[in-house]
C-alpha cells in the first residue's frame, strides 16, 4: 500500500479545520463520534476515547487526497446512499476532506472536460472508487462511457490508484444484473483488477455512514481499515445484524409475526418466519441504522435482505421463505448461524494484514456461486454445486 | 461554416449512461442522436422468481427512481393477483412516493441542473451582504444571511484552492451564464443546503419503508404496522416526526427552491423557446393529485395532448403503445420496421455498433439500448411538464392559477412549458402544489389512525396456493420524470414475462422506422435553431438535455412479453 502522502501536496486536514474556524472541541466531538463508529466492530479495543484522539491526530496531519469515483454498470444508488451521509456530510466530504477529481453524478463538466479531468487525476496517486459492475460478455458492449468498455475505464483508471474500494454489491460481484443468468457477464471489480486488493463496502446499497467512514479511516491511518474474509471493513460488517437487533429479545422469547401486520408485529416480534435474513446477515444496520439513525428495514417492520452478503439476490431468495432448517426458538438458527459467524470472523482475523485479505478474496472469487443454485444457501450448505470442481481445475 | 460534428459522452450529472452526438454549424445544431450506452437485462433477470420478490430487483433498476419502481412494481402483481390493499396502506404510499418526487425534484435541480445556470467562480466575486438583501427580496428564508452566504464563499474559495474538485472543469466564465455574483452565490449556498435538505426529508422513507435509497416495500399493502403505544411501530413519536418532515419539506419547497427557479428564470427568458420537443405530451395522473397506481381518474385524469394541440385533453388508451427497435440494439424476428405492444414485445440484445473503443455511433442504423416507445405513432414527452401541461388542459384550479401567475410574469403562453425552461419550471410547480398535498395525505393519515383503522396489509392473497394458475397485471404510477409502467405476467406462482416502459424510454428514445426522432433528439435538432456557441464546451446542450431530468438506467432495461388482451382498471 502506497503512502497517502504522496497524494496531494498543501494543506492538512487540521490546516483547514482552523481556517474554517473549527473549534479543536467541536473537532474532537467530531473524532468522538467516528471512533463510536468505526468502533462498531470491536475490533481495536481500548478506550474510545482514546481511540477519538488518535483518530484526530492523524487526521490533522492528512493530505486531501484526489478521488476518482467511477459509476460503472449499476443504478447510481450507492452514490445516492453516499449523499445521506450524516456523520461526515458529503458536501463537507466533498468540499473539504478529499478532491472529488471525477464524479459523473455530481461534477459540472461534461464531455471532453469530464474525459479530461479523468485522464489527468489517474495519472497521479489517488484513491479510486467504484460503484457498478463490470459486464464482460461481448466485448463489454453492455456498458460503455466515452466510448470505452466499463472494463478499459476501470483498468486505466486503477493503474495509478493508491487504494481500490469497491462500493456496493455491484462493484463487488456484480449483483442484481450479475443474478441469474447475468445476461452481460457482469462481474465484480475484484475479478477485474487482480493485481492488488480491493476493499468491498457491501450492500445494495451500502449504508451512508460505512462509505464515509472507510473514506475518513483512509484519511486517517493512510491503509485500508481491517477486512473480514470478503475484503469487508470489520468495523461495519464485523457483527450480524441479528446480534443486535431491536427485535432479538423477542426472537430469544420465542415471539414471532406469524404474518405481516398481525397482532405480534403490532407488537414488534420478530420478523424470523417471515423470511427475515438478520440471522445470516453481516451488517450494521441494526447499529448505525440508516439515514442518521432513524430506522432500518427490520424496525421498520420489513425482514432483512440480507442484502450484504455476495450472491444475496440468488442465494437470498425467494425473499418471504424462512431461513430453512431451523427449530424455533432457540439453538436451531443459533447454531447455524453462529457457524457462519465463527467461520467469517475467523477469516478476517487472519486477512487483518491486507495482502492476505487479497488472497482471500482471490480465493472468494474463484468460489463464485452459480446462479441460483442454491437459494438460502447461505445458511447450511456451505459449499457450492461446481465450485470443488472449478477449483479443482483451477488448481491443475 | 462546414458542419461539424461533436460527440458528448459523458453526459455527467444524470443518473445512467448517456451520450450525445451532435451536427452543428454557425453556433446551430442540425442534427442530434441521444445513445443510451448501457444495458442491464433486469426482466430477464426477473423470469422465474416469486412475484412477491419482484419489487426488489426491479426497484434496482434506478438508484434515484427506486421507490418508484417498487411500487409499480408491487401495483403489477396485486393487480395481477386481484389483491386490493387496505386505504393507510395507500395512503402510506402516497406519501412515500410524493416524497421521493419532491427529493427528485429539487436535488435534480440543485445538484444536477443548475451548475447549467449558475457560474460557481463568479460566486466567489459576489458581496455576501448583497447577496443576503437579494435574497431578502424573494424569499423569508432564515438561513439567507449575509455570515452563511460568506461561510459558504470561503468554502468553496478554499476548496478552489485545493483544486475545486467536482467544480473543476466547469464551463465558468463561458458567455451563456448570465447571472450577477449574487445571485450565482445564493444558488450555490443552497446547493448546499439542499444537500443538508434532501437527507433529512428521505427520512420519511426511512421511518416507512427502513431506509433510502432502495426501500423496502410488500405486496397487499405496507409492511410498517402502525401501533401509537409501541416503540418499534409507526407511533406517536414517528407521526410526530412525519408531520415535522413533511412541513419542513413544504417550506423549503416554497421558500428556497421555487422562489430560486423563478428568479434563475428570469435572468434566462429565451430558454422558453429553446429546446422546444416533441408536440405530444402524456400523463396518467400526476403524482401531485393521485398516486393510486393505474391510471387515474380524479381530478386529473390520464390523457394526452396531441400534435401541439396543449387545450384539448385526449383520452389515453393504452393500446396504442407500440415500441420499435429500428434504432436501438436488439432483434425483433418481425423485423425491424415493426412495432410491438408491450405484451407482444421482446427484448433479445442483439449489438451491432462498433467494437470499443469506438469514435461515432451516429453513423449507424442502430446507436443506442434505448427502445424507441410511440403512442399512435408518435413520439411522446413525459415528465413534469406533460403533467403540468395536462392538468391545466383539465383546468385544475391550482395549476392554472399558479401556471397563469408565471407565465405572466415570464411574458409567455402556456405552449412555453414545452420548452428547456418549462420543464425546468413545471418541476418547481408540481413541487409546490405536491408538497401541499402530501399535507393533506398525511392529515387523513392520521384522521383514519385516530379512528382506530390501522390496517396496512391485506393477507387474503399472501400465500401463491390463492391465485389463480395464471395472471396478467400492470402497476402505472406518474414517477418524478414521468408515466411509469410495469407489467407482469404469472405462472404457477412464478413471473413467466416481466416488462417495464418507464419515462425515459419515452424521453430519450432514438429514431422509430419512420425517421422521427425521439424528445431529447428534438429538443436539440427538431427546429435548428438551438444554440452551440462552443462545442468545447456545450453548457446550451446539457440546460437542454438535463431539462429531462435523465435518468438512462431506467430507460434500457426493456423486456418481453407476449401475452394477449390489456385490461387498463381505474380505481
Amino acid at each position: 500500500m502506497k503512502d497517502l502522502q504522496q497524494w496531494r501536496d498543501g494543506d492538512s486536514f487540521g490546516d483547514l479545520l482552523k481556517r474554517r474556524g473549527v473549534t479543536r472541541r467541536e473537532f474532537l466531538t467530531f473524532c468522538g463520534k467516528m471512533a463510536a463508529l468505526i468502533g462498531v466492530g470491536g475490533v481495536f479495543g481500548g478506550s474510545k476515547t482514546a481511540f477519538a484522539q488518535e483518530l484526530a491526530g492523524r487526521l490533522e496531519a492528512a493530505r486531501r487526497p484526489s478521488v476518482v469515483y467511477l459509476q460503472l454498470q449499476e443504478c447510481t444508488g450507492c452514490v445516492e446512499s453516499l449523499l445521506r451521509s450524516a456523520s461526515t456530510p458529503v458536501e463537507e466530504l466533498v468540499l473539504e476532506q478529499i478532491s472529488l477529481d471525477y464524479n459523473e453524478l455530481l461534477m459540472a463538466p461534461s464531455g471532453e472536460a469530464a474525459e479530461q479531468a479523468l485522464a489527468s487525476a489517474q495519472t497521479k496517486p489517488h484513491l479510486l472508487l467504484v460503484n457498478g459492475s463490470v459486464p464482460l460478455k461481448d466485448g463489454g458492449v453492455y456498458c460503455t462511457i466515452g466510448g470505452r468498455s466499463a472494463r478499459d475505464v476501470l483498468e486505466r483508471a486503477a493503474a495509478n490508484a493508491t487504494a481500490v474500494v469497491a462500493i456496493g454489491a455491484c462493484a463487488e460481484y456484480g449483483c442484481v444484473q450479475a443474478a441469474s443468468p447475468n445476461p452481460t457477464g457482469a462481474v465484480g471489480v475484484a475479478d477485474v483488477i487482480r493485481d492488488r486488493p480491493v476493499v468491498n463496502i457491501s450492500g445494495c446499497p451500502p449504508i451512508a455512514e460505512t462509505i464515509s467512514a472507510t473514506l475518513t479511516y483512509f484519511l486517517a491511518y493512510g491503509h485500508t481499515p481491517p477486512l473480514d474474509g470478503l475484503g469487508r471493513p470489520l468495523f461495519a460488517y464485523g457483527q450480524r445484524i441479528h446480534d443486535k437487533c431491536p427485535r432479538r429479545a423477542s426472537f430469544d422469547a420465542g415471539q414471532f409475526a406469524e404474518r405481516f401486520d398481525d397482532q405480534n408485529a403490532r407488537l414488534g416480534h420478530c420478523l424470523y418466519k417471515l423470511g427475515c435474513k438478520g440471522p445470516a446477515t453481516f451488517a450494521p444496520c441494526a447499529t448505525i441504522e440508516w439515514n442518521d439513525g432513524v430506522s432500518f428495514p427490520i424496525k421498520a417492520g420489513h425482514p432483512c435482505l440480507g442484502c450484504t452478503e455476495r450472491h444475496f439476490y440468488d442465494r437470498m431468495t425467494p425473499f418471504y421463505r424462512r431461513l430453512p432448517g431451523i427449530t424455533v426458538p432457540g439453538l436451531g438458527v443459533e447454531a447455524t448461524a453462529n457457524t457462519i459467524g465463527v467461520a467469517a470472523v475467523a477469516a478476517s482475523v487472519a486477512a487483518v494484514a491486507v495482502h492476505s485479505a487479497a488472497t482471500v478474496i482471490a480465493k472468494h472469487r474463484a468460489r463464485r456461486a452459480e446462479p441460483e443454485s442454491l437459494p438460502l444457501a447461505v445458511l447450511g450448505d456451505r459449499e457450492e454445486p461446481g465450485v470443488k470442481q472449478k477449483e479443482k481445475e483451477k488448481d491443475s | 461554416m462546414a458542419t461539424e460534428r461533436i460527440v458528448i459522452d459523458p453526459i455527467t450529472r444524470i443518473e445512467g449512461h448517456l451520450r450525445i452526438e451532435l451536427e452543428a454549424a454557425d453556433g446551430r445544431i442540425s442534427n442530434a442522436w441521444a445513445c443510451a450506452t448501457q444495458f442491464r437485462g433486469i426482466e430477464k433477470i426477473l423470469e422465474g422468481r416469486d412475484p412477491r420478490d419482484a419489487w426488489a430487483f426491479a426497484q434496482r433498476i434506478c438508484g434515484v427512481c427506486t421507490g418508484v419502481h417498487a411500487i409499480a412494481s408491487i401495483r403489477a402483481v396485486e393487480d395481477a393477483i386481484k389483491c386490493r390493499i387496505p386505504e393507510s396502506a395507500e395512503l402510506i404510499r402516497n406519501l412515500v412516493s410524493g416524497m421521493a418526487t419532491l427529493q427528485d425534484h429539487v436535488m435534480h435541480f440543485y445538484h444536477l441542473h443548475a451548475l447549467d445556470w449558475v457560474d460557481v467562480m463568479s460566486a466567489l466575486s459576489a458581496d455576501p451582504a448583497a447577496t443576503s438583501r437579494l435574497a431578502a427580496t424573494i424569499s423569508p428564508w432564515p438561513n439567507n444571511s449575509a455570515t452563511w452566504f460568506k461561510e459558504v464563499q470561503q468554502r468553496v474559495a478554499t476548496s478552489a484552492k485545493g483544486g475545486l474538485g467536482i467544480f473543476a472543469s466547469g464551463y465558468w466564465g463561458h458567455p451563456a451564464y448570465r447571472l450577477p455574483p449574487e445571485a450565482n452565490l445564493m444558488a450555490v449556498a443552497h446547493y448546499l443546503e439542499a444537500l443538508k435538505w434532501q437527507r433529512e426529508i428521505i427520512q420519511l422513507h426511512t421511518i416507512f419503508a427502513g431506509k433510502n435509497p432502495h426501500p423496502n416495500y410488500l405486496v397487499g399493502g405496507m409492511a410498517t404496522s402502525i401501533n401509537l403505544d409501541n416503540q418499534l411501530t409507526i407511533n406517536k413519536v414517528r407521526l410526530d416526526q412525519l408531520g415535522e418532515l413533511i412541513r419542513e419539506a413544504r417550506r423549503f419547497v416554497d421558500e428556497v427552491y421555487y422562489p430560486d427557479v423563478m428568479a434563475i428564470a428570469g435572468f434566462y427568458p429565451e430558454y422558453a423557446s429553446i429546446g422546444v420537443s416533441s408536440p405530444t405530451m402524456m400523463a396518467v395522473g400526476e403524482s401531485a393529485f393521485s398516486c393510486s397506481g393505474t391510471p387515474a381518474g380524479k381530478p386529473v385524469a390520464a390523457g394526452l395532448l396531441m400534435d401541439g394541440d396543449y387545450r384539448t385533453p385526449r383520452p389515453f388508451n393504452p393500446r396504442m403503445v407500440a415500441e420499435f427497435v429500428s434504432s436501438a440494439w436488439y432483434l425483433y424476428p418481425e423485423g425491424d420496421r415493426q412495432g410491438l405492444h408491450p405484451w407482444q414485445g421482446r427484448t433479445d440484445p442483439n449489438y451491432t455498433g462498433p467494437k470499443p473503443p469506438y469514435r461515432q455511433l451516429s453513423d449507424q442504423e442502430k446507436y443506442t439500448w434505448c427502445k424507441a416507445p410511440r403512442y399512435d405513432g408518435r413520439p411522446v414527452q413525459v415528465g413534469p411538464n406533460a403533467r403540468i401541461m395536462l392538468a391545466y388542459a383539465q383546468g385544475h384550479p391550482e395549476t392554472v392559477q399558479l401556471a397563469n401567475r408565471d407565465l405572466g410574469q415570464l411574458k409567455a403562453g402556456v405552449e412555453a412549458l414545452n420548452s428547456t425552461l418549462g420543464r425546468t419550471y413545471c418541476r418547481a410547480l408540481e413541487s409546490v402544489i405536491l408538497a401541499k398535498r402530501m399535507e393533506e395525505w398525511f392529515a387523513a393519515l392520521n384522521e383514519r389512525v385516530r379512528s382506530g383503522d390501522v390496517s396496512t396489509f391485506n393477507a387474503d392473497f399472501w400465500e401463491p396456493e390463492s391465485w389463480p394458475k395464471q395472471a396478467q397485471g400492470m402497476g402505472y404510477l406518474e414517477a418524478a420524470r414521468g408515466t411509469l409502467s410495469h407489467w407482469v405476467e404469472i405462472e404457477n406462482g412464478r413471473i413467466s414475462r416481466y416488462q417495464c416502459v418507464v419515462p425515459s424510454t419515452w424521453n430519450s428514445s432514438g429514431r422509430d422506422p419512420n425517421g422521427l426522432m425521439g424528445p431529447y433528439e428534438q429538443a436539440l435538432a427538431g427546429d435548428k435553431k438551438h444554440p452551440l456557441v462552443d462545442p468545447k464546451r456545450p453548457v446550451e446542450v446539457l440546460r437542454t438535455i438535463h431539462s429531462f431530468d435523465p435518468c438512462l438506467s431506467c430507460a434500457v432495461h426493456m423486456l418481453l412479453p407476449d401475452g394477449s388482451g390489456l385490461e387498463v382498471k381505474v380505481r
